[in-house]
């Protein structure tokens, strides 16, 4: 219990956030905001077919529109940049189509002017001519198709575990992951109940409501990228990867973002600027419109088979989970979907026989990639519906079949790993009484049923991931704190500043919290994943505590005794003679880890440690409309010892209502590989009107023993369990069962009329 | 295109702008008082991040063509509070930690003016009602009108005071 001592009183604290006071005048710095002289705009021109090869591009048009600086394509982009591909698992994805576009939407062009209103009109006058190829769109159908969207796989080489694929060709398949534990075909053979069902998810879109913008200025001497970013360190290693230069010579700075959630990591359109600041040599800017924010990232559709075997006490003893991920046309960081989350794919149950084999895919829609939960969100969807469909079939109870069935302390997962600090019972036990289960529920009218569901879901937090931090003492004894974590809304700036604050006994509003730019601020892999909390976490911790070791150093030093009560301020002027010089504090944290066996996926230590999350849900289905009103939701989470309650009960709640529009009516719909709802007016995301009538949040009492201050992570949590607690849910009500996403009132009505034998027609 | 003058009050000062006939308010804004309250996010008036108050009524930036705020009092989310003092809606939102990114927070703040300006003290459906032209990708909806409630308050106890 050594790491929570609270020295400072300010871990546990609800620090309002930092910035506040600027994002409530609208003064808070974004990149958005910023303008340097000389900019020009680039529009991009985009492919129009799924998959092609290009003929030629006739910019000639648009050149000629007055006011254009010039228009760019590949060729350009190759005289500055000669392998222009890049990518943070595979380096597949061309900086601009270079003979062949893969998706519709894949940049193609760009238009350079002084005027953004110029450059858009003249990029409307480029016309491309290509020769269409056959293109393959669904996950499953990927496997087998003769349309292929890469040549050869090109494995970044990052990950030793993609080493295997490098040069594989006519393969949609990107990564195979599989995982074997105990004798799943016995097991299942001798078991007295089976049960196999197929799941699918939907491709969404994260809508930050900050489109994607990045300005470069990069001459030969260098470059410096203003980006929303999430990963600053990432970018600086691609785009000097790219150019071939060492890392000093590229400068990355992210201010606030505008909303991430996990849409803005990796390279998105810093390559592109870069290249096209060292062309016109002069600063540019591209800023994403966001109806263009379909076309750069999305989150992976999956097709999920699951199928179990539970013996005659409803005890789960095998599990075998087949998933297929929609990667589209370039992998992004969808391998690392496919393996690190998919090996929780039979869900948080003790089960001792299980297979998986997941599957990156390749097809020629918009790439997919992180999307808060990086593919969790997709599993649970699965593996909660199974479960509560094999309860309802054996007639128990859901949550007594759960308890019967969920892992507990100390017992391995399917990896082998041992759980710990994983509160899943807890998240369970919490559900139910919060949801009242044992009591007596109304169930509503012939016209308006009511139903209720619950769902738990866990995560393996992404290993393994480095974090640095450096904290530095002022002469007046005020101090910064420079790290690499990016503020896209999550309070991280705040939390951050509340463990200086713990650590070096000064209240955390105190604490100057430098952005990331990397000529000033240490590396970090990136924020994602929820992982800042616990690795960025421990690294500022550290960080705090080396400078206060040196502080007390100093105070010896300059013969000061023991417990001597001084302030840092004059122990810098007794040093230096004046208000002068800085003690510095550095800090770096990396997990233990065990890479998993390839041909097993067995490891004694997958992750530092797991996430909890579980819902409930009560609806009100219009049995009439196939209307379904979520009247009740129900977060509860095990998020460790929370740094900051408040902010950790936003997070809860904000995830949790992303999720819902996931749930209901978020979907990108395609017509040949063309997404044809790319708008807000045509692509609905949750407003005030879509928030449950009760929402309630709870954190567990739970303490990751491992953690900074025993935190953990908590940003994807609130997702898990929101899509399967309603879908069980509406079966609750009105015993129809939905198995794709969203769960709209077509859906519904169609399921409903389907139990009634007298099904719709397909539309 | 031929740009044109015009004239308007923005933030309680007499202004001029030379702009072309099709820039909107939130190019105006920016380009030329380098004002970036007001945001373009959808651009089709449907997100509400680019929301500015015209002659008392709240607007969207990005569908109001500049010339049409020729003569107009214009304000923005920079002119709300005085000095060093927050007004209370922005205290309210910082209290109830109704945002988190911010990048909308801007356009629920004058919405919330607008709404208690003409309802002191809203009921839930008023709240919701106005506020359901402003998205936020974040869902801080919970806490926003929580925050939206406690500036009506705040705002009663300063008027009876």
């Amino acid at each position: 219990m050594a790491t929570t001592t609270m020295q400072g009183k300010q871990v546990g604290r609800s620090v309002p956030r930092l910035e506040a006071r600027e994002k409530v005048s609208g003064r808070a710095e974004y990149v958005h905001n910023l303008r340097l002289p000389g900019m020009l705009y680039g529009k991009i021109f985009r492919s129009t077919v799924p998959h092609g090869r290009i003929r030629g591009i006739d910019t000639s048009a648009a050149r000629d529109v007055p006011g254009v600086h010039r228009v760019v394509t590949a060729d350009d982009v190759r005289n500055v940049i000669p392998s222009p591909y890049y990518g943070p698992a595979f380096h597949d994805q061309p900086i601009l189509a270079v003979d062949k576009v893969r998706y519709v939407g894949e940049p193609v062009a760009v238009v350079l002017a002084s005027d953004p209103h110029v450059a858009e009109a003249a990029a409307q006058l480029i016309v491309a001519d290509y020769e269409e190829m056959p293109a393959v769109f669904d996950e499953v159908e990927a496997m087998t198709s003769t349309a292929v969207v890469h040549e050869e796989l090109k494995p970044a080489g990052t990950f030793p575990d993609l080493k295997h694929l490098k040069g594989r060709k006519n393969t949609n398949v990107a990564l195979d992951f599989q995982l074997r534990r105990g004798d799943v075909d016995k097991a299942l053979a001798t078991a007295a109940h089976v049960f196999e069902h197929t799941f699918r998810t939907q491709q969404v879109l994260h809508v930050p409501l900050e489109p994607f913008v990045s300005v470069a200025d990069a001459s030969a001497s260098g470059a410096t990228i203003y980006t929303a970013s999430q990963s600053p360190s990432f970018v600086r290693i691609e785009i000097a990867r790219l150019l071939g230069w060492p890392e000093n010579k590229v400068r990355v700075k992210v201010p606030y973002l505008g909303g991430g959630f996990g849409a803005k990591l990796y390279i998105k359109l810093e390559a592109l600027t870069t290249a096209l600041s060292l062309i016109a040599r002069r600063p540019v800017k591209v800023s994403l419109t966001m109806e263009e924010q379909f076309y750069t990232l999305t989150k992976h559709a999956a097709t999920l088979r699951i199928k179990s075997g539970v013996d005659t006490d409803g005890r789960i003893t095998a599990r075998k989970c087949d998933v297929w991920w929609n990667g589209g046309a370039y992998a992004d960081i969808g391998p690392r979907v496919t393996q690190k989350s998919g090996f929780t794919a039979p869900g948080p149950y003790d089960i001792d026989n299980v297979s998986i084999d997941s599957y990156a895919l390749y097809t020629h829609l918009p790439p997919a990639g992180a999307l808060r939960g990086f593919g969790i969100p997709q599993l649970v969807w699965a593996y909660e519906c199974h479960t509560d469909m094999i309860a309802r079939a054996i007639g128990e109870d859901a949550i007594a079949f759960r308890r019967k069935n969920i892992l507990r302390e100390g017992r391995p997962q399917a990896t082998g790993t041992a759980m710990k600090d994983a509160a899943i019972d807890a998240v369970l036990d919490r559900l139910g009484q919060r949801m009242n289960w044992d009591g007596v529920f109304d169930r509503g009218s012939e016209k308006l049923r009511r139903g209720r569901g619950i769902a738990i879901g866990f995560k393996a937090s992404i290993s393994p991931t480095t974090s640095m931090a450096i904290v530095n003492l002022y002469a007046d004894g005020s101090c910064g704190l420079y790290c690499s974590t990016v503020d896209m809304g999550q309070g991280s700036d705040t939390a951050m500043a509340q463990i200086v604050g713990e650590v070096l006994n000064v209240p955390a509003e105190t604490v100057k919290v430098v952005h990331p730019d990397t000529d000033v601020t240490p590396y970090d892999m990136a924020t994602l994943g929820s992982r800042s909390t616990y690795h960025m976490g421990h690294a500022v911790r550290l960080a705090a505590e080396d400078a206060r070791a040196k502080v007390e150093a100093l105070a010896r030093e300059l013969g000061l005794p023991e417990g001597t009560n001084y302030a840092v301020s004059d122990l810098f002027k007794k040093k230096y003679g004046m208000q002068a010089g800085n003690i510095v504090g550095v800090g770096s944290f990396i997990p233990s880890y065990t890479p998993p066996d390839y041909a097993t996926g067995q490891t004694p230590n997958a992750t530092p440690f797991w996430m909890v999350g579980g819902t409930g849900a009560e609806v009100e289905v219009d049995t009439e409309t196939g209307h379904v009103r979520v009247t009740r939701l129900v977060n509860v989470a095990d998020v460790g010892r929370p740094i900051n309650p408040k902010i950790v009960e936003t997070q809860l709640s904000g995830g949790a209502l992303m999720q819902l529009g996931f749930t209901m009516f978020e979907k990108m719909h395609f017509d040949g590989g063309q997404v044809t709802n790319a708008s807000l007016a045509d692509y609905k995301i949750p407003g005030i009107f879509d928030v449950p009538t009760v929402m309630e949040n709870e954190i567990v009492n739970a303490e990751q023993t491992s953690g900074p201050f025993g935190a953990k992570g908590v940003g994807e949590t609130a997702t898990f369990g929101v899509s399967p607690a309603i879908a069980n849910a509406i079966d609750d009500a009105v015993g129809v069962r939905l198995t794709d996403l969203p769960l709209n009132a077509e859906a519904v009505f169609r399921a409903l009329r389907t139990k009634a034998n007298n099904p719709l027609e397909d539309a | 295109m031929a740009a044109r003058t015009i004239h308007f009050t923005l933030n309680g000062e007499r202004v001029s702008a030379e702009i072309e006939p099709h820039h909107n308010l939130v190019e105006l804004l920016q380009r030329h008082f380098e004002l970036f309250g007001a945001r373009e996010s959808c651009g089709q008036g449907l997100c509400g991040c680019c929301t500015v108050l015209v002659n008392g009524v709240a607007v969207s930036g990005c569908l109001t063509l500049a010339v049409t705020v020729d003569g107009a009092e214009v304000l923005t989310i920079e002119h709300l509070g005085s000095g060093d003092a927050l007004d209370p809606i922005q205290e309210a939102f910082i209290e109830n930690g109704a945002f988190q990114c911010g990048f909308c927070t801007p356009g629920f703040i004058l919405m919330t003016k607008q709404l208690l300006d003409a309802h002191p003290n809203p009921d839930d459906n008023q709240i919701r009602h106005y506020l359901s032209g402003n998205l936020c990708r974040c869902a801080a909806y919970p806490e926003v009108v929580q925050a939206v409630k406690s500036a009506a308050r705040k705002r009663g106890s300063r008027v009876a005071a």
